[in-house]
């Protein structure tokens, strides 16, 4: 029994892999700079666009309080647009790269707000430019936190991956609801669960070891 | 070097509060190679006016004239060239806690565009300037708060200043640390020739470190003078209350008294 499992649980595996690999990068791509005009671009802030600030931040703030396996649904005409169609693993990396940048945006906000302002301060009165304080300061001091922040993205999207079942992509989750659950075979529904704490127990460490590496503030 | 002209600056309204006027028209004159005071306690302006020079506070009106500049019609994009001719030191320090000392000094210069050799060349020399040859590879959470204002003091040198503004720099430092920044700082003046703006709300860091001194109450200097002057004959009362709180001693008269309080460092001080 074990033989036959195996493999199709490898395949699941490395498909949950591919599409939160993937989707954090893109979503990671996208979210960056999203989070630090959030977190910049306040009035008599570093990046001042307070328009943008009002426009974006409600944006965010719609995108996070969809429901993910709504937002699923409700793009998949974008997502056959961007991929030529809805359905398998690369067209679900479509909504959960949608899903992760106002998340991953929300995150690297948070960091970099926790930076001290005087840093700020300092590489102003040091002749540093808007963009060489984001660059020189803000992100290398905010990076413990946004290390973390990541981390938990990817755990997060590795618990929706299971969801994105329902656009007909693969995965883990999608293994244990056809096998394990429709098919009522209780076996492949604890493999899939012990291969799911894992996964998100090898991605919380890694995480957790680059962020501590990151860290010089307790040495 | 430097002169402020009728500088003003007024925060402006905030919801449920009025304006707030920091600055009444600041008149302040520094040469070249002087080491001046501002003195005054916490809300007098005095953060406010040093941070007028260098425009991390944009003046309401008044000028700011450094080295000949009108600074206050820079357009934006000029301010971080003019800047890099100051350096600034804060109270807490400020350095970034993912660099090491090194790359802490090294920022200024990594702004500006220098190349490695550059920077090599004009960090290398710091180190054993400001008694950190041996924390080159060290993060700030690995020092103390002396060795720490050592790296911001150095750092604010790196770029090759000719004004460096020092705001608070010893008020988080106990007083043996602050003797010895004091003293690194006084040196450097020697050494170097820098203009200095002191900002401090002790009068025993003007005494230790200055030429002259304004001091400030309510966003105006409400006395400037020669350091000995002010200290031999304060006139407005808030002088004589900072006073009074540095050197009870002082208030009788005896100026043994004083150097015993503030021992050793000062002894150069007691000439001029």
């Amino acid at each position: 029994m074990f033989s036959t499992l195996a493999p199709i649980v490898l395949q699941a595996t490395w498909e949950t892999l591919y599409m939160v690999g993937v989707s954090l990068f893109l979503a990671t791509a996208l979210g960056l700079p999203l989070g630090v005009l959030l977190a910049t671009s306040g009035r008599g802030e570093l990046l001042e666009a307070p328009l943008f600030q009002k426009i974006i931040g409600p944006i965010v703030n719609a995108t996070r309080s969809v429901p993910f396996i709504i937002l699923a649904v409700a793009i998949i005409p974008f997502t056959r647009f961007v991929v030529g169609t809805s359905i398998g693993t690369s067209a679900a990396i479509v909504p959960l790269t949608v899903a992760a940048i106002p998340f991953i945006a929300r995150i690297i906000e948070g960091a970099i707000r926790e930076v001290d302002s005087g840093l700020t301060e300092a590489a102003q009165a040091m002749g540093a430019r808007p963009l060489q304080v984001v660059t020189k300061v803000l992100l290398p001091e905010a990076l413990p936190g946004i290390i973390h922040g990541l981390t938990l993205t990817a755990v997060t999207l590795i618990g929706y991956s299971a969801m994105v079942g329902a656009v007909g992509a693969g995965g883990l989750g999608d293994l244990g609801i056809r096998y394990g659950y429709q098919r009522f075979r209780p076996d492949v529904m604890a493999v899939v669960v012990v291969t799911l704490i894992v996964v998100v127990q090898a991605v919380q460490m890694f995480g957790d070891r680059l962020a501590r590496k990151a860290d010089k503030r307790n040495i | 070097m430097i002169r402020l002209s009728n500088v003003q600056k007024t925060y402006p309204a905030r919801r449920g509060s009025e304006p707030h006027k920091a600055l009444h028209g600041i008149n302040l004159d520094i040469a070249a190679g002087e080491i001046v005071g501002v003195i005054g306690r916490s809300g007098a302006g005095k953060s406010t006016l040093i941070r007028c020079i260098n425009l991390l506070e944009n003046p309401t009106s008044g000028a700011v004239v450094v080295d000949g500049t009108d600074v206050t019609t820079l357009p934006k994009r000029d301010l971080p060239l003019f800047r890099r001719q100051l350096g600034m030191v804060f109270q807490h320090f400020n350095l970034l806690s993912s660099r090491t000392v090194y790359d802490n000094i090294a920022l200024p210069l990594e702004l500006a565009g220098a190349s490695k050799a550059e920077i090599a060349a004009a960090v290398d020399p710091l180190l054993p300037l400001v008694g950190l040859d041996d924390k080159r590879d060290r993060y700030p959470a690995e020092l103390s708060g002396g060795q720490k204002q050592r790296v911001g003091i150095a750092r604010a040198l790196s770029s090759n200043p000719k004004v460096l503004l020092c705001d608070e720099v010893t008020s988080a430092l106990d007083p043996e640390t602050t003797r010895q920044i004091l003293t690194l700082l006084k040196d450097i003046n020697k050494r170097l020739g820098l203009t200095m703006v002191v900002i401090t709300h002790e009068m025993a860091v003007v005494k230790a470190l200055c030429d002259r001194v304004a001091v400030m109450d309510g966003g105006v200097i409400v006395e400037e003078g020669e350091v000995a002057g002010i200290f031999a004959a304060p006139k407005h009362a808030t002088t004589k209350s900072l006073l009074a709180d540095e050197f009870i001693e002082f208030r009788a008269g005896t100026d043994a008294n004083t150097a015993d309080h503030n021992t050793d460092d000062n002894s150069s001080r007691q000439e001029g």
